[in-house]
């Protein structure tokens, strides 16, 4: 049998979206037994959240001062105080995971599974390398953890109506002081969230400033969609980092994925190969964005997203 | 500070196309161009400007693989590298490996920083400098967008899904590059003369005594599912009856 512990992501008081793509994932190992352990410094709701999630066994809630903003280093000791007797320790492939997984890992003495799209058996799995442009099947050692991040974008989460029991727990673990959060900043938005978003409108280059990205929200609005952006829009400044979408900014699979003034690098592709449908605007009919399109238009930006948005709102 | 440890993967280079071999057994390397991993050549780039600063007096650039990697590390050493190591394998190593491979080299430079560039690309993995701070005990700053010091404490500033982290973190320590932290400069013919007659040391992985560790093992390989060919349309009005056709507005 396999057992896997999931470590959930929150912040605000709200479990993150990928805890519920991570059960999907573990759910798929061959007969798992799946607990999932939130750090946090009141984690009663949290934990709630969690059980309600299909598929969950158990709920481990480890509640203590440090874990209210607590760094990878402050978690890696209270992970490895329960990861004993588990097969697979699963994170997802957020920010959040990539950065403790690892450490995770180093610790156990193996290597991460990164960005689990596919299990194939108890310890096998698919991956995307190369920037999606390669799928690698990979064994594990035999008799070894597994310790893995998991794909969100190839995961649908699982459905509420669990009913796992919950474990309050402390754990024996030296915190280190040698790091320290300072601050979070984080944008706020009414839009629907990049990651989990049914649609998103994504804005590139030829968008030319942060002013004319307002064209950009517009039709978001007027969709119900996400914002996103390419790598070149973020580096000229017209939007933050959190709306990057591609290689090293965020993978997503929203059902519309609508691309405009964004050329299509193969390092954007890979970050909308699971999308449902996508839609490409752009001005030159050989951008690469139409090779992976579903629905394309050749023409001016500036001339066919207002008529869009117009005809959206009509 | 004294050292800066940056280290440099040489990968294909992020232009290549690039194609699964036919029978499944890798992806076509033969013939094609390889270049520094983007990612490591912004941690130089990085530790060159905070040596530039007077923030630190020696920059060492670290790769392990071929001697192939020579070349990637006279390219750091043209960057401006003081000097160079490239810890011989014939064969290429796993993250845990690499990160153990760095633990080592901590235990002979004794620097107080080490900057990794956050993933490379050709495995995107994005461990190596994880493993390094967790095996080392010491402080990850992660996906560093900006890095300031007060004499023996990092202020990193870090690219996350929501926006962005500050941490304060104590030296020694390890940072990963994310792609805002800098742009890295163009090197110059003259510096390429002057990198030839830079030190780079050879070691062979065996004499660093390390346990390698379980590699992951490679089943096979396959090109991605390929999207269907899809439509064009004229005007915004196709656009919208093709939207309404499946069903999205």
């Amino acid at each position: 049998m396999a057992k896997v512990l999931i470590i959930a992501e929150h912040a605000d008081g709200q479990i993150n979206p990928s805890v519920a793509k991570c059960v999907a994932c573990a759910a798929t190992i061959p007969d798992a037994e799946i607990d999932v352990a939130i750090f946090s410094s009141d984690g009663e709701a949290l934990a709630s959240q969690i059980a309600e999630l299909a598929s969950v066994s158990r709920v481990l809630r480890i509640d203590s001062e440090v874990n209210a903003d607590a760094v990878t280093v402050q978690l890696v000791p209270q992970v490895m105080a329960i990861a004993e007797g588990y097969s697979h320790l699963l994170g997802p492939s957020t920010t959040f995971g990539k950065d403790l997984m690892p450490a995770v890992a180093a610790r156990l003495g193996v290597n991460q599974v990164s960005d689990v799209m596919e299990v194939v058996t108890t310890n096998q799995f698919r991956k995307p390398i190369y920037a999606g442009n390669a799928i690698l099947t990979v064994e594990t050692p035999v008799g070894m953890p597994v310790v893995a991040t998991v794909r969100t974008a190839s995961y649908q989460a699982v459905e509420a109506g669990g009913s796992a029991t919950i474990e309050s727990m402390t754990v024996d673990a030296e915190i280190p002081s040698h790091s320290r959060f300072v601050e979070r900043k984080t944008a706020a938005s009414d839009r629907p969230d990049l990651q989990t978003a049914a649609k998103v409108v994504s804005g590139g280059r030829a968008l030319g400033s942060a002013e004319n990205f307002e064209l950009i929200y517009k039709l978001a609005d007027a969709f119900g969609a996400a914002v996103g952006a390419s790598r070149a829009a973020v580096d000229a400044g017209y939007v933050p980092n959190e709306m990057q979408v591609g290689q090293t900014g965020k993978i997503i699979a929203p059902a519309l994925y609508v691309a405009i003034g964004i050329s299509g690098a193969i390092q954007h592709l890979t970050g909308i190969k699971d999308a449902g449908t996508i839609v490409a605007i752009n001005k030159d009919a050989e951008a690469p964005i139409f090779e992976v399109s579903d629905i394309g238009l050749v023409g001016d930006l500036f001339k066919v997203v207002p008529e869009l948005e117009a005809a959206l709102n009509s | 500070m004294e050292k800066i440890l940056v280290g440099l993967k040489r990968v294909v280079d992020y232009n290549v196309r690039i194609r699964v071999k036919s029978d499944g057994s890798g992806v076509e390397t033969d013939g094609v161009k390889m270049s520094i991993n983007p990612f490591d050549e912004i941690a130089l780039e990085e530790a060159l400007r905070i040596r530039e600063r007077g923030e630190a007096a020696e920059v060492i650039v670290v790769s392990i693989g071929s001697t192939e990697a020579q070349q990637q590390l006279r390219t750091g050493l043209a960057m401006g590298a003081d000097r160079a190591i490239l810890v011989s394998s014939a064969q290429p190593l796993d993250p845990l490996s690499c990160a153990r491979v760095f633990r080592a080299l901590i235990d002979r430079e004794n620097p107080e920083l080490v900057i990794l560039g956050k993933q490379a690309i050709d495995g995107d993995n994005n461990q190596t400098g994880q493993m390094l701070a967790s095996l080392w005990g010491r402080p990850q700053g992660t996906f560093a967008s900006k890095i300031e010091f007060n004499g023996p404490v990092a202020t990193i500033t870090r690219e996350i899904d929501t926006g962005l982290e500050v941490h304060e973190i104590d030296l020694p320590a390890v940072i990963t590059a994310d792609l805002r932290l800098n742009e890295p400069r163009y090197v110059k013919l003259p510096d390429i003369m002057k990198a030839k007659k830079k030190p780079l040391d050879e070691i062979a992985l065996d004499d660093l005594g390390i346990e390698l560790a379980p590699a992951l093992t490679n089943v096979s390989f396959e090109p991605p599912a390929e999207r269907s060919k899809g439509v064009m349309v004229e005007d915004v009005a196709g656009l919208v009856a093709a939207l309404k056709d499946k069903g999205l507005l």
